[in-house]
């Protein structure tokens, strides 16, 4: 055992002197080549199985009609067109609500519901994780266990709350509900508690109201959770067709227009498949895009942020 | 006062007590404010509902008439009479007992694979693990390759290198519908837990394996028991949630790909189920009671899970 130390110390000594020359190609302790080559192969293997039907149908949305109903498919598109996506636009701009409309109606729930849904939910998130107070924790409790209750479970009732206040066929039907959604409440709660204690202690000592400990000194430091509650809120609600609490045309949103082009499988709209995929492609895009900036700020911000006691 | 008797002492130590909350309660006023706007707008769209599905789940509410009590008549009805209830429990248990821990270990495997990545290729590697999880009604791409005619690409390729006679109605024979659901949720699934297991992984400190380094820990599996996973047992408990929340509220996905209802029940869920009475027959007591089990069961899950997870690095 003492041996063993010791070689672990030499190995140690040697990691900490790389790091003093050049800390980015830095090889990590206890690691070994084999496991190394094992995990990028099987890595490869299901990240193949992971990303074909996307990859698939990206390329789909670009290919011209004869290259779409050829067999075997090509994975990927030989001569790409426009003509799918803007057969998207173009019918949908002749039905009777444009799809512009669909559009703003889809980002204008999303923003409102996410920004909403980020205030109150940091806000909410700081008291409980900051301080104890008389009913914190067991609001706390309440929040896991209403992680587990999906809301589509929870639509019925809901349903009626919703009839009730008359918010039924209103954005607001939407977007209210969002800002309660427990799950970024406490994910920024698991990562405010991370935050030293110190830190808010000292700012106490200095006579710094909560709203300032909240806005100046919690939230940059949350910068990571604040945006994957951000992901989170916006994947919630970009996809969500809500086709129980919205009923007039106008006030419909993407996925629900999106579903009317495409059909369901068990009716395809066959002659289609083009323009089913550019829809797909649509859909997928807004989210996928706001995750890819949304992922390099956090690795970002995890690196630069590490807080060392 | 020597007459002072126990009951007496009790209520002052209870207005002791009490006071002490209200100091507490008037000291931390700011908090309650901080707390409030999500307070209220989480007890009226979360919390009430999970309360109402409770109530009216002993009642017979058609929406029209006000509820009527029933006690527990929809329970007998669900266990006794509905044979397609039991299919739907027996499907969703399936389900979740497959998906869920499945699901679960490989997010966590994946996550864990990724952390040891170079950083350069860390962040491509997460979005296309993660990509399916967001891209809404993308898993509609699967009814293309599950079709069940000749032209379906599953059957074409099979056809073509022989493997099979004639094609094989993946979404509509029950044989196969199961697992052809099964391998889509799992797909799309990865989910809220996968993207916490990677943040809680990258906050680790590198010095905790450096200490454990020193104490003799000589590969990532030991790295991974002892030093890893007691340091993110928040984001293994939030994964969980997030799994058992996925894995039981399975629905859609077998609503568009399988339809609604599918062959023979094959994969009809609870979820479905709920649906069929509260959104198409209006039986909302019915479903209310339907939609109380789920909870419940959820709940009881839940309990087990957090048991385990507590014992991890012991």
């Amino acid at each position: 055992m003492d041996t063993l130390t010791q070689r672990n110390q030499v190995a140690l000594d040697r990691i900490r002197r790389r790091k003093g020359r050049a800390s980015r190609a830095l090889r990590k302790p206890n690691r070994s080549l084999g496991g190394d080559i094992f995990i990028w192969i099987i890595l490869a293997i299901f990240g193949a199985f992971f990303a074909f039907p996307l990859v698939f149908n990206i390329n789909n949305a670009f290919k011209p009609l004869d290259e779409i109903f050829i067999f075997p498919p090509n994975l990927f598109v030989i001569n790409p067109t426009m003509n799918n996506l803007l057969d998207l636009f173009v019918l949908m701009s002749r039905s009777w609500v444009t799809f512009t409309r669909y559009v703003f109606n889809t980002v204008y729930i999303t923003a409102m519901g996410t920004f909403g849904h980020l205030f109150f939910a940091s806000l909410g998130a700081f008291a409980v994780s900051k301080y104890e107070f008389p009913g914190s924790k067991f609001f706390f409790g309440l929040i896991i266990t209403t992680l587990m209750f999906n809301p589509f479970v929870l639509q019925i009732p809901n349903f009626l709350i919703l009839a009730q206040i008359g918010w039924i066929d209103t954005h607001w039907a939407v977007i209210i509900p969002a800002f309660g959604m427990p799950l970024g409440f406490f994910l920024l709660k698991q990562f405010m508690d991370t935050i030293p204690m110190s830190l808010v202690e000292a700012a106490k000592i200095d006579g710094a109201s909560e709203w300032y400990i909240y806005a100046r000194i919690v939230m940059p430091l949350v910068k990571p959770a604040l945006l994957t509650a951000l992901v989170f809120s916006i994947q919630a609600l970009w996809n969500n067709p809500q086709h129980l609490f919205i009923h007039t045309e106008q006030l419909k949103t993407l996925p629900l227009a999106i579903q009317q082009i495409i059909g369901s499988p068990h009716a395809p709209n066959i002659a289609r498949q083009g323009i089913n995929a550019a829809g797909v492609l649509v859909m997928m895009v807004v989210p996928i895009i706001i995750f890819i900036s949304a992922q390099s700020n956090i690795l970002r911000t995890m690196a630069s942020s590490g807080i060392k006691e | 006062m020597e007459a002072t008797t126990s009951f007496q002492r009790y209520v002052a130590k209870r207005r002791a007590m009490a006071a002490h909350t209200l100091r507490e309660m008037v000291k931390h006023k700011w908090l309650y404010l901080f707390l409030a706007p999500f307070l209220i707008v989480f007890v009226t769209f979360t919390l009430t509902p999970v309360v109402m599905s409770f109530g009216l789940s002993f009642t017979y509410f058609n929406v029209l008439e006000p509820p009527r009590f029933i006690g527990f008549q929809n329970y007998l009805n669900l266990f006794l009479t509905d044979d397609i209830f039991l299919i739907a429990l027996q499907n969703t248990l399936i389900m979740a007992v497959i998906t869920g821990p499945v699901g679960y270990i490989l997010a966590f495997l994946f996550a864990w694979f990724i952390n040891e990545l170079p950083r350069f290729v860390r962040a491509f590697v997460t979005l296309v693990f993660y990509a399916p999880t967001i891209a809404g009604s993308a898993f509609l791409v699967w009814a293309l390759v599950f079709t069940g005619d000749s032209m379906g690409y599953l059957n074409a390729w099979l056809l073509s290198w022989g493997v099979i006679r004639e094609p094989v109605q993946w979404l509509t024979n029950p044989d196969y519908m199961m697992t052809v659901i099964l391998i889509v949720v799992l797909w799309m699934s990865l989910g809220a837990g996968f993207l916490a297991f990677i943040a809680g992984l990258s906050t680790i400190d590198e010095s905790l394996y450096e200490a454990g380094l020193v104490d003799g820990v000589t590969n990532r599996w030991q790295e991974l028991w002892f030093i890893t996973l007691p340091n993110m047992q928040g984001m293994l408990m939030f994964g969980a949630v997030m799994a058992i929340m996925a894995s039981f509220a399975v629905g859609e996905v077998t609503q568009a790909l399988a339809g609604f209802p599918s062959t023979d029940y094959a994969v009809h869920t609870v979820v479905n189920h709920l649906i069929d009475y509260g959104a198409i027959r209006f039986e909302l007591g019915y479903a209310s009671a339907i939609a109380t089990i789920l909870f419940v069961v959820m709940i009881y899950t839940k309990i087990l899970v957090g048991k385990f997870i507590g014992k991890i690095g012991q």
